[in-house]
């Protein structure tokens, strides 16, 4: 084992995945100054910088990953998708079914999300429940470094369009870039044990659509992914002192969705409270209250969620979005 | 008719507003982002100098001097920088995201998005606003986008009065445009039935000399143009630019990325050596480029207008003081509705 940061552990991951496989290419803008090591060590022809041209570089990757190379497209930030989808939403997610399964994209798009650092509503959304909205295509969110080098690998490895989201909050790279510029005279609510950890010596990866108990509780089980499962945990901690024991379930991929492990530790706990930072309405929260209930079990359910666009004041961006006074407030409504 | 007098204290309030967003960016007033127009001064004014009440202006990301050319009061704009709920936009938008009904200005962070928005502006004053026109600003980044292309096409096709301004600084972001980008811009936009023109955006004079002429044209119902305006921005993509900041400290900025650049080059597995040669020359390219953004005498719009007033000194000194009272007033008004807390924080 050593210690990385979230960023690090990304591109050592990627360099293995790019060693292992000659297919894999990475295109999007400006990796040459993103990816300058990669871009170094395996060249502008597996590292290409791309124009400001989503939908074309985009819709390239599934064409590419249909003729034979794995691409890793590079989108900066997720917000950015809405400007590429149709490649996404008519294409990537629907050959490997138009074909009757014959031929499949096995890409990866890799994007920032999420705010906490004062960029504006256009700049800090998360966005993984409409990309889960579509039949074939997968989202993974890691919330530790170990987990994002091990997720990366499966993305990689996948046959299916995967989006790997990296909540920008727990990157040194991306939020050094957009958050502080350089500046000491900015601070943001950074989850430490999210930004840095322990990874293994050699990647091996993490499947797809396995969610892991962070924490075992027998009052409440919180569930979420990314920034929310550090939230949670600090929450966690306060209400383990008011006598309210928390269990804490990082979903890490959002699509697939491992509904049976949220399940089975409702059954326990017989509460569920789901935090997102992503928009409340038809996304990741109402998905799992519908698997509670699909499951027949008799389970009282709160959410905490970002319910409309996400303010650029800082202040009330850090009110909007799910917080350790929110979280705590929902458990308590949970636990009268 | 052409005042140069008027036209440069205009730039040079644009400039001094920015330069005092930059100071409360620094100070960690601003969060985020912060792109300015540093450097592009005479594009921004020379083309909205031509723009009155019923025009509209469609923004990009860098669009603070846009907002502050068609009348919207500084010290709205610097609250809304710094996310206060008196701003322009309530602090909700944030520099990348201002809106000004009143004025018919919008921005976005969308690169690209301002040439649909200026056709929507154009159509409307068809119907609504007889001989009112659109302007869209963009970078030539934005060039390659999809839907300013179409937007262009869009515009030929429907006779739509909008004028397409191209701000070119040669690099998008980071990446060198010329890399990234196929055939002249001019070309591109003749293509798509859009005359087009090309000229030194650091030269005022120049920019509104053309722009008055196409805005003739566009106003008279005859159809969009486009105008491509060169400059450099000496604080690149935006504060804080990394390569700027390489430029700058080249010991502390670039000791931290030497070690695993070495170990790139030569790590067993990845490609030739040649290729990795090449991929290193590249990123000296890069920073070369950062270098060569500063405005010394030549690419400084404003120094350069100045330098062309045919008022005397005391006339000059007179308006370049009222310019700095008048900045100063509008950020001192502004950190009047920063809570306490939040400048104790940020200092």
């Amino acid at each position: 084992m050593k210690e990385m940061s979230f960023s690090q552990a990304i591109e050592d991951a990627l360099t293995q995945a790019m060693m292992e496989d000659q297919r894999v290419v990475i295109f999007g803008e400006d990796v040459h100054a993103l990816r300058m090591n990669l871009y170094t060590r395996f060249g502008e022809k597996r590292v290409r910088p791309a124009p400001i041209s989503e939908s074309a570089f985009l819709g390239a990757a599934v064409g590419a990953a249909m003729a034979g190379l794995r691409p890793f497209v590079e989108l900066i930030i997720i917000d950015f998708l809405a400007v590429a989808a149709d490649a996404i939403v008519n294409h990537a997610a629907k050959v490997q079914a138009f074909s009757g399964g014959r031929w499949k994209v096995p890409m990866v798009i890799r994007a920032g999300c999420g705010g906490g650092y004062g960029d504006g509503g256009q700049h800090g959304q998360s966005l993984w429940g409409w990309i889960a909205h579509i039949p074939g295509l997968k989202v993974v969110v890691p919330s530790t470094p170990a987990d994002a080098g091990g997720l990366l690998l499966s993305a990689i490895a996948d046959d299916s369009p995967v989006f790997f989201l990296e909540p920008k909050l727990l990157t040194d790279d991306l939020l050094e870039i957009l958050g502080s510029g350089g500046r000491t005279t900015v601070t943001y609510d950074i989850p430490i044990q999210g930004q840095k950890g322990m990874v293994p010596e050699r990647w091996e990866p993490i499947p797809l659509g396995q969610a892991v108990v962070r924490r075992e509780g027998s009052d409440v089980t919180i569930a979420g992914a990314g920034v929310a499962i550090h939230r949670a945990w600090e929450a966690a901690d306060v209400l383990s002192g008011e006598g309210i024991s928390a269990s804490i379930i990082d979903l890490r991929s959002i699509a697939p969705l491992d509904r049976d492990t949220v399940v089975k530790d409702v059954k326990r706990t017989g509460c569920l409270l789901v935090v997102d930072d992503d928009y409340r309405d038809f996304g990741l929260t109402g998905e799992l209250a519908a698997a509670v209930l699909e499951s027949g079990l008799p389970a009282r359910y709160a959410r905490v969620a970002v319910e409309g666009t996400i303010p650029f004041d800082p202040v009330r961006e850090r009110a909007a979005l799910p917080n350790v006074d929110r979280i705590c407030e929902a458990v308590r409504g949970l636990m009268k | 008719m052409f005042d140069s007098v008027s036209l440069y204290r205009k730039m040079l309030t644009c400039r001094r507003i920015e330069e005092a967003i930059a100071g409360l960016w620094h100070e960690g007033l601003i969060s985020g982002e912060m792109h300015l127009g540093i450097g592009e001064e005479a594009i921004n004014a020379g083309v909205l100098d031509h723009l009155g009440d019923g025009d509209a202006v469609a923004l990009d990301h860098r669009g603070t001097a846009g907002m502050l050319l068609m009348g919207v009061e500084a010290a709205a704009i610097i609250k809304e920088c710094m996310g206060v709920e008196d701003g322009l936009c309530g602090g909700m938008g944030g520099h990348m995201h201002m809106f000004s009904k009143d004025h018919l200005a919008a921005s976005s962070g969308i690169v690209g998005s301002s040439g649909p928005a200026a056709c929507g502006f154009a159509l409307a004053a068809q119907h609504l606003r007889p001989e009112k026109v659109a302007v869209a600003f963009f970078g030539e980044g934005a060039m390659n986008q999809g839907m300013l292309m179409e937007s262009m096409n869009l515009a030929a096709a429907w006779d739509l009065p909008v004028l397409f301004v191209c701000r070119d600084n040669g690099t998008a972001i980071t990446t060198s445009s010329a890399s990234v980008t196929g055939g002249s811009l001019e070309e591109r936009a003749r293509g798509l039935g859009v005359p087009a023109k090309s000229i030194n955006g650091v030269d005022a004079e120049a920019v509104w000399n053309e722009a008055a002429g196409m805005l003739d044209r566009v106003r008279s119902g005859r159809g969009p143009s486009f105008l491509r305006a060169t400059c450099l921005r000496p604080q690149g993509h935006f504060l804080g630019d990394p390569l700027i900041r390489m430029v700058h400290k080249p010991f502390s900025e670039m000791m931290p990325r030497t070690g695993p650049l070495v170990s790139s080059a030569i790590s067993s597995g990845g490609a030739s050596i040649q290729q990795r040669m090449a991929s290193l020359s590249k990123i000296m390219a890069m920073i070369g480029r950062a270098a060569r953004t500063q405005l010394g005498n030549t690419h400084d719009p404003v120094l350069r207008m100045r330098k062309k007033l045919q008022i005397t000194s005391v006339e000059l000194a007179g308006l370049e003081n009222e310019v700095e009272r008048n900045v100063k007033n509008a950020v001192e008004n502004a950190l009047l509705s920063v809570p306490a807390g939040r400048k104790e924080a940020a200092r």
